[in-house]
């Protein structure tokens, strides 16, 4: 046997640098029990799934999880987890509705509603009635949506035919980078030279052209501030589609990612707004906020 | 409320626009549905409880060559759906 091959250590256990940190929340300070109404909001996503409970139209507790390989699992896990950290049972929630990519395998949903509606209420309520634009970078497409100062939607566009654009393109750099997800955004302004962006066309191409430049000699961090620019433009072709108006506001795992943010931001020569919510439950959050009006007119009437 | 069906790839920009506030209550008793060769379009109730016209999601990622027959090329000098929408809610990007 070759003495070489022989001495070579075995693979490291591969990591999975692109798994994003899952996340539960409930607000101490309010008592679920003493509301009047209990709405649930869960968007099953491609990539994540997200369960927001809403007591008397305020944002109570939410919990937000990597989608499985079955859709009405994910539901369940979604909700049970949030359920859990407050003792509440399904029979207390008074209203469920399902958005996203699975929203029509959300069992115990009482209606489904479209995920662009649902960021657009959602985003609404983040960041007040001033939002106007919309981008939603979810994980497998993209969308840009116009709404009025109630949340409803006045104008859509959605790309759902390519990863271009999406979390799961900086996924698949961040496992190619081996460098954790949550990492990417800071490490792609430590560069001396902002590199050009590489393909914003295609995520194949973009990691072929990924692999080409750390070959040329390109630094870790520069690769990812060239994919980071790569995504902006991509996005920012979308929302130029639609135009963008003041009150910009995004929603998505990739809201997270201070590398792209930043330079959508610099490309589109506006600030996004700040929110003090986790950017990726807008559309669980809208469709809870939906499920509490359609109970408030049901009483009503 | 303006909706945007279609997508962007390498090789340009395809989407079809539907103007679904001169969609709802259709003056021209919905021609597009029989209009389009490809019977691409459909009547659903959007999320605001109105009654508009989609495009049928598979078509929204093959657009660039299902709308092809009907473009200059395949020998139209308008195109059916557009002609058939007299309220003039539907326009294509390309």
């Amino acid at each position: 046997m070759n003495a070489e091959v022989a001495a070579a250590p075995t693979a490291p256990e591969k990591k999975e640098f692109w798994r994003w940190q899952e996340n539960v929340w409930v607000d101490e300070t309010k008592d679920w029990k003493t509301a009047k109404v209990v709405t649930c909001g869960i968007d099953v996503g491609s990539v994540s799934s997200q369960a927001v409970l809403v007591v008397d139209g305020e944002l109570y507790g939410f919990n937000s999880m990597r989608t499985g390989n079955n859709s009405p699992d994910s539901a369940k896990n979604a909700l049970q987890g949030v359920m859990d950290k407050c003792g509440m049972k399904l029979e207390d929630i008074h209203y469920v509705v399902g958005t996203g990519y699975g929203r029509v395998n959300v069992p115990f949903a009482h209606k489904a509603i479209t995920e662009i509606a649902c960021h657009a209420r959602g985003a609404n309520y983040m960041g007040g009635n001033g939002v106007r634009t919309i981008l939603d970078m979810g994980g497998q497409d993209c969308k840009a949506i116009h709404c009025d100062e109630k949340g409803k939607v006045t104008n859509f566009l959605m790309n759902d035919k390519c990863a271009a654009g999406t979390g799961r393109g900086m996924e698949v750099i961040s496992d190619l980078m081996q460098i954790p997800i949550a990492e990417l955004g800071p490490r792609s302004f430590d560069v001396d030279v902002e590199p050009e962006a590489v393909s914003s066309v295609c995520v194949v191409f973009a990691k072929s052209e990924a692999l080409g430049l750390l070959k040329a000699g390109y630094t870790k961090n520069k690769v990812i501030a060239a994919y980071c620019q790569a995504m902006a433009e991509r996005v920012v072709s979308l929302l130029e589609r639609i135009g963008v108006e003041e009150g910009f506001f995004i929603t998505g795992g990739i809201a997270k990612n201070p590398g792209v943010v930043k330079r959508i931001e610099k490309l589109l020569g506006i600030k996004a707004m700040d929110t003090k919510i986790d950017s990726q439950i807008a559309g669980a959050l809208g469709a809870a906020l939906f499920g509490y009006t359609l109970m408030s007119k049901k009483a009503a009437a | 409320m303006i909706a945007n069906y279609g997508y962007k790839d390498g090789s340009g920009e395809y989407y079809i626009s539907i103007d679904t506030d001169k969609c709802i209550g259709c003056a021209a008793d919905r021609a597009c549905l029989t209009a389009c060769p490809k019977q691409m379009f459909e009547i659903i109730t959007d999320d605001y409880d109105d009654e508009v016209a989609w495009i049928k999601k598979p078509n929204c990622r093959t657009l660039a060559y299902d709308c092809a027959d009907c473009k200059p090329s395949g020998g139209y000098s308008s195109l059916p759906c557009i002609a058939a929408c007299t309220p003039g809610a539907i326009k294509h990007s390309w």
